[in-house]
């Protein structure tokens, strides 16, 4: 027995016009200040205005949320006592709104506390919207928040199926003027949510599709929309397709990539979807080396190869390097930017933070302290995998 | 060799097995919380068994079957019934989807257990090393 949550999801253009039917007294909108200066709040505020409601924004999440900003969060949402919520940006907004809304409805808990093995008993104050401002999250759909955690500097996994969302309205004119470098990244983090979420050890006949269709859609239109950010085919195909990789791999879980680039992003300040898709070539050799079946059957229906086991699992690491490399972003840690010096300071903790993160919990194959340290160098070298 | 489900003998040889995991040792190297495993009755087995495991510093001091709840105190406890545990040993369930799905019960400290998911992954690794007889079919 297992099971699939999902919000009730709006797609499509105009998708967002449904904020102008929705019935209540008071919206608190959390998004950050970027969002907010990009005008994308601006249109929110207008229909949730139509539809009568007095809003309230909590505009103060950064980029990897920290903890102390979903406590003020909360804070201010038990002060106004919205029967909405709306979450407007990214993943950290979204991810930060299902906090603060957890809080809210249960301000008797810490952040830390949000697990998968207790009862919230949400929906008593408070329904949450998602409005994903990037085509690469998924945090839209998905019941997961992550959080980071300042002062251990690192990155904590947290979420409850009830912290699911109730509406995603995935319009993608929210998302058609992204510059060019977060679009690449956040459609490599989409990819990775797909290829991860379709290898992980909890996948399920229920998940499959949604993250092979995704890895494919990323594979055809990613490069079309990076090219040209005025196609709006490619980038309403890619707006789905983060939401249907959010959709797989959110009741899936992902894998050892995401627990990696966990680490990279506390640690070394990388962005989310950079520090994942990064790893996610080296994170494939790795499991390949022992249990190659689950990513060789991918490799075969994305058409990347026709070999099976290792051969097939080895080619879909090389075509994830070459579409990361075709569209100008970096192969390993060093061609990121990252000093030696840096990588080698903070190799103890990496490892230390990637083997306790829980999205290694469902990797295929689960590395030795030892072999964990070796990825990392190889990550950082851009040596493939033979170990 | 063999070891009845639940039994003394049972628990202590996962203990022996967690000692001698490196895996395990390098995971919980800070971990502090004894552990007992209830296993509750269901059609196929009738009375409440208890199985207490010590737990500290990536090794195993200490594990007994306990002839109450009362008997030893445990930072933690799982509640499932007989069937369930059968199915986490015999590796067809994993026990976090079962936590999940709330066919096995944790009791304690979840946001520090919550840190420690390699650890709990190399606990059940270790159960599914444990040469298991199933008396009651």
């Amino acid at each position: 027995m297992w099971t699939f949550v999902s919000p009730r999801i709006v797609f499509g253009e105009d998708a967002l016009d449904t904020l102008s039917d929705i019935r209540g007294k008071r919206a608190l909108v959390v998004t950050d200040p970027g969002i907010v200066a990009c005008g994308l709040v601006a249109p929110v505020l207008e229909r949730l205005a139509s539809a009568h409601l007095k809003v309230h924004m909590f505009s103060d999440v950064e980029a990897n949320p920290e903890i102390p900003t979903v406590l003020l969060g909360a804070k201010v949402a038990l002060e106004f006592a919205p029967d909405w919520i709306v979450a407007v940006g990214g993943g950290s907004p979204l991810d930060a709104a299902k906090a603060i809304w957890v809080l809210y409805e249960r301000p008797d808990l810490q952040p830390a506390e949000i697990s998968p093995f207790i009862d919230l008993g949400l929906r008593n104050k408070a329904r949450l919207i998602t409005i994903p401002t990037t085509s690469g999250t998924g945090a839209d759909v998905t019941w997961a928040i992550v959080l980071s955690d300042p002062i251990e500097k690192r990155k904590v996994g947290l979420g409850n199926w009830e912290n699911v969302p109730d509406i995603a309205l995935v319009d993608p004119s929210m998302a058609s003027g992204m510059p060019r470098q977060l679009t690449v990244d956040t459609g490599m983090d989409a990819l990775t949510h797909a290829i991860e979420g379709y290898i992980s050890t909890w996948h399920t006949d229920m998940t499959d599709g949604l993250c092979a269709h995704a890895a494919a859609q990323v594979f055809e239109f990613l490069p079309r929309a990076v090219t040209d950010g005025a196609d709006l085919e490619a980038r309403t195909h890619m707006h789905h397709a983060a939401t249907s990789a959010g959709l797989g791999f959110g009741n899936s879980m992902a894998s050892m990539a995401h627990a990696m680039g966990h680490a990279l992003g506390a640690t070394l300040g990388l962005p989310h979807g950079r520090a994942v898709s990064l790893c996610l070539p080296y994170t494939l050799e790795f499991s390949a080396r022992q249990s190659p079946q689950r990513i060789a059957q991918l490799a075969q229906r994305l058409g990347v190869s026709s070999a099976n086991g290792e051969t097939a699992a080895r080619t879909l690491a090389q075509a994830v390097r070459n579409l990361a490399s075709a569209m100008g972003n970096p192969l390993s840690l060093g061609e990121a930017g990252i000093s030696k010096d840096s990588f080698e300071l903070c190799l103890d903790k990496l490892v230390a933070d990637a083997e306790n993160d829980t999205q290694m919990i469902t990797s295929s194959r689960s590395p030795s302290s030892g072999e964990l340290r070796k990825l990392f160098e190889a990550v950082y070298d851009g040596c493939s995998v033979g170990f | 060799m063999s070891y009845r489900f639940p039994s003394d003998e049972w628990i202590k040889e996962l203990s022996r097995l967690l000692n001698e995991s490196e895996s395990y040792e390098s995971s919980a190297a800070n971990w502090e919380g004894d552990f007992m495993f209830e296993i509750q009755p269901d059609g196929a087995f009738s009375e409440s068994a208890y199985l207490f495991l010590g737990l500290h510093h990536g090794k195993s001091p200490d594990a007994a079957l306990l002839s109450s709840a009362d008997e030893r105190e445990a930072a933690y406890r799982v509640s499932a019934p007989y069937g369930t545990w059968r199915k986490v040993i015999d590796g067809e369930l994993d026990p976090i989807q079962g936590m999940m799905m709330r066919k096995l019960k944790l009791q304690g400290d979840l946001m520090k257990i919550m840190r420690y998911p390699k650890a709990a992954k190399e606990i059940v690794s270790c159960c599914a090393l444990v040469p298991t007889q199933w008396p009651q079919g």
